[in-house]
């Protein structure tokens, strides 16, 4: 249901009664996620082929000897001919569908539209940072773990400038992550720098992470000649093919049936490395999200979908964006495997995305994970979310819940951290930036647009060329012919 | 000003066009005759075999042998790998295989009928054309959108539009329209050796027609040039531009209006973009009169933009005004009769041509 924060107390209270040991992760995959489909909706009686051993009756043998119709796509195609069903008892009819064996009932039971129970949130540190008895994750060493706060300190101190330069004027425009810190460096962590990452644009962390620099992102921002985007794009859609990261575009959704295509493409190549992709709650509800979720399960693709669940998409609260239960159990209805975190725990957020990429290269299948969070900051420079939400809910956000200062006391708890290490990690990041640079030069206006510029685009480039010159008042100086 | 610099650009770039003769009326004696649909089929076979990372998808392309039968065989010989039957979503196969060509693999999209593309156009521009450049070539997105386009038999207006001029004003990629046997071969090879998105427009009723092809053409590395188009029939009265199925219609055209002492020279543009500005020009140059014909629906279309290019460059040699032949300004029909009054005939073209040429049209 919906994760309206209207009384945010509320919230920790569901969340916190979830909390606590989530074994499923460990059991074998095959009665992993339908398990946990027990205590939510109603057993319906359909159920994948995986799992069918299990809920046959021994006695429903069918005529045929052959092979059940398949799901996996790359064994024979063709369907099973219509058998006539088998009674046994009057209580079990199985037939054959071309999609599987269905179980019959006399009692006429619709699907819930709604759990009994929201799906569990799989959570291991506490608001104070402490570890959750009886937890389980994936161990992280001093060394990374210093790595994951430093960068999430860094990440954000950059949104920081960035946003205080956009105020000024320096640049047009820029959009934080506030908040969503946790996501966006535990995340990272937890991959390789084979994955290839098809982020929407809230994700800028996971490039700071890979080793993307801070002038690196001012250059993209301010669109100067050292930009690697050559200043075409606006400010925020970085993109970095040595680090593979795939370059932002402002299109909502587009980049999930990318990702896809991509992580098929690894498949084929049988690489070992998956398709990363993130998008918000927003994001899911575009046509492109169901399609390549559908997609992702009957190709059988490595790819993770990672929804940033953080409440908004603008101004449009999720009580208005979808009426399900979240994003991960959408995940059951097309075939892939969810889990939802709380993604202000970076070290949950780390097991989660640990395991996902595990089970996405060696079992060559999707994985959903729907890490909730809150947006902080307000969705862009172009927005004031004052305007629709309360600030006090926001602010209580931002000190309360800040996923930074949590992950802060846990390595503190480790002994990894202290107050002078702090000190100098937030001094050192300030220093890094340069200021002034050239603007790119004109004939960067017309190469890219094919493979090899043709000569309509040589002919308006040298016209243009004599035309400045012709001209030069008209023109501004800063920029290079 | 910049108008006459233009045109003494042109006239240079005139000069160094060798003479338009037809490379391909020199066919060897026993001449092979080949459908478009075995055409179409060869050359996608034979480019899957000479490069692995060539795929295929679409919605029956695979055990269906394609809704139009052109992918038949594909699947039994390269697998379900490489031949993709896949779910009914223009859009998320399309994103799919945009995002595999961003990886670095060749799919080859089709489009049941290019009506359909419109559910996928998004990707299409956005995420195909438009990459190369936004990512300042770090990405290139070697793709081939193909599919039967324009006007069917009796398939209503749904199914009848041609996206010609919609795909060719988008700069970033290439929009080619094959008419024959040789067309189809050469263009369908090219655009799948090409690193841009290109858009293949295909036309249904064309499938089943047979044309004439050389061993050149039957050749394994057999390509042709985007951009370059081709003068199906020399003359030098009046210039008939077309493409796809029309080109069949203004041959026909041609022979009608020699009765009436009318020479027509008729160019077959096989690429929309880039737009063989150059041969249609030179043409011009030589006949002062053009035609332009197009099933498509007329405002802005490639007539249109023929037709500006001809008065940019070539106005002094015009002797007429360009006579602009196209679909009726209306959704297609669905009955018999209204439909072929809402696309151009054969008659309509040689009105036309005579208009231009001051001859009464009775």
């Amino acid at each position: 249901m919906a994760f309206y924060l209207k009384n945010p107390r509320n919230i920790i209270n569901n969340l916190k009664s979830k909390v606590g040991l989530w074994s499923l992760m460990k059991q074998s995959h095959s009665t992993c996620c339908y398990s946990s489909c027990l205590n939510t909706i109603h057993l319906h009686r359909f159920l994948p082929l995986t799992t069918l051993p299990q809920f046959t009756n021994p006695e429903s043998i069918s005529h045929k000897k052959g092979h059940f119709p398949h799901f996996q796509r790359f064994q024979s195609t063709t369907t099973e001919k219509q058998i006539d069903s088998v009674p046994n008892d009057e209580h079990n009819q199985v037939l054959d569908f071309p999609g599987g064996k269905v179980v019959f009932s006399p009692e006429m039971r619709f699907l819930s539209e709604s759990p009994s129970v929201y799906s569990q949130c799989y959570r291991v540190l506490d608001d104070a940072g402490q570890l959750i008895s009886h937890s389980n994750f994936v161990p992280v060493s001093e060394e990374v773990a210093v790595k994951m706060y430093s960068n999430m300190v860094t990440l954000q101190t950059l949104d920081t400038i960035f946003y205080e330069a956009q105020r000024q004027g320096r640049i047009s425009f820029y959009v934080t992550s506030i908040g969503e810190e946790a996501i966006n460096i535990a995340s990272a962590a937890a991959l390789t720098s084979d994955d290839i990452v098809f982020p929407q644009y809230r994700e800028p962390g996971v490039l700071l992470w890979r080793g993307f620099t801070l002038q690196e992102f001012a250059n993209q921002c301010f669109g100067n000649k050292a930009d690697y985007g050559k200043g075409r794009q606006m400010p925020i859609h970085y993109g970095s093919n040595k680090l593979n990261y795939f370059t932002v575009s402002s299109t909502i959704a587009t980049q999930i049936p990318h990702a896809v295509g991509a992580a098929y493409s690894l498949k084929m190549d049988k690489k070992d490395a998956c398709a990363v992709t993130y998008f918000g709650d927003g994001g899911t509800s575009e046509g492109d999200f169901h399609a390549a979720m559908n997609f992702a399960a009957v190709t059988e693709s490595p790819v993770i979908f990672i929804c940033r669940n953080n409440g908004w998409a603008i101004s449009t609260p999720t009580s208005d964006q979808f009426r399900s239960d979240g994003i991960a159990v959408r995940g059951q209805a097309y075939g892939v495997r969810s889990i939802r975190v709380d993604g202000n725990d970076a070290l949950a957020m780390y097991s989660a995305v640990r395991s996902a990429r595990q089970m996405a290269v060696n079992e060559h299948r999707p994985i959903l994970i729907e890490a909730v969070t809150y947006r902080v900051g307000h969705h862009s420079t172009s927005d004031d979310s004052t305007k629709y939400r309360p600030a006090d809910e926001i602010e209580w956000w931002r000190m309360a819940r800040d996923p930074v200062t949590r992950f802060r006391k846990w390595i503190e708890i480790n002994g990894w951290w202290g107050s002078e290490a702090e000190s100098q990690l937030r001094s050192s990041i300030r220093s890094q930036i340069a200021e002034r640079a050239e603007k790119p030069p004109v004939n960067d206006l017309f190469t890219d647009v094919y493979d090899n510029i043709p000569s309509n685009l040589r002919e308006q480039e040298k016209l243009l060329k004599e035309t400045i010159n012709r001209h030069p008042k008209d023109y501004p100086a800063d920029v290079p012919i | 000003m910049l108008g006459i610099v233009r045109q003494k650009m042109l006239e240079q770039s005139l000069k160094k066009i060798p003479p338009a003769v037809s490379v391909l009326r020199s066919y060897s004696s026993a001449a092979k005759q080949m459908t478009i649909r075995d055409a179409l089929n060869s050359a996608l076979d034979e480019e899957m075999s000479a490069d692995s990372k060539v795929f295929l998808m679409g919605e029956e392309v695979g055990e269906y042998q394609g809704a139009y039968k052109i992918t038949k065989g594909l699947l039994d010989k390269y697998g379900p790998e490489r031949v993709l039957d896949t779910p009914i979503t223009e859009a998320g196969f399309t994103g799919v295989a945009v995002g595999a060509a961003y990886y670095g693999v060749k799919p080859v999209v089709e489009f049941m009928t290019f009506n359909f593309s419109m559910q996928a156009i998004d990707h299409i521009i956005n995420s195909a054309a438009k990459t190369n450049y936004m990512s300042s070539g770090q990405i290139s997105v070697p793709i081939v959108f193909r599919g039967p386009n324009g006007a069917a038999a009796g398939v209503g207006a749904q199914h009848s539009q041609c996206y010609a001029a919609w795909y060719a004003s988008c700069p970033g990629l290439k929009v080619l329209a094959p008419y024959s046997s040789e067309d189809a071969r050469g263009l369908l090879k090219a655009a799948i050796r090409d690193p841009d998105p290109v858009v293949f427009l295909e036309n249904e009723l064309l499938y089943g027609e047979s044309f004439p092809v050389s061993d050149e053409v039957l050749d394994s590395s057999f390509c042709l040039p985007i951009g370059k188009a081709k003068i199906e029939r020399k003359g030098k009265d009046v210039t008939i531009a077309a493409y796809s199925k029309m080109v069949g219609y203004a041959l026909k055209a041609a022979e009608t209006l020699e009765k009436d002492g009318i020479d027509a020279e008729v160019i077959n543009l096989r690429s929309i973009r880039p737009l063989d500005r150059s041969m249609i020009n030179a043409s011009v140059r030589k006949t002062n009169r053009l035609v332009t014909v197009e099933e498509a629906f007329p405002q802005h279309g490639v007539g249109a933009e023929i037709c500006a290019s001809i008065v940019e460059e070539s106005f002094a040699y015009l002797d007429a005004p360009v006579e602009r032949i196209a679909g009726a300004d209306v959704p297609m029909p669905y009955a018999a009769n209204l439909e072929r009054m809402a696309v151009p005939q054969v008659e309509d073209i040689v009105r036309a041509a005579k208009r231009t040429c001051y001859r009464s049209v009775s």
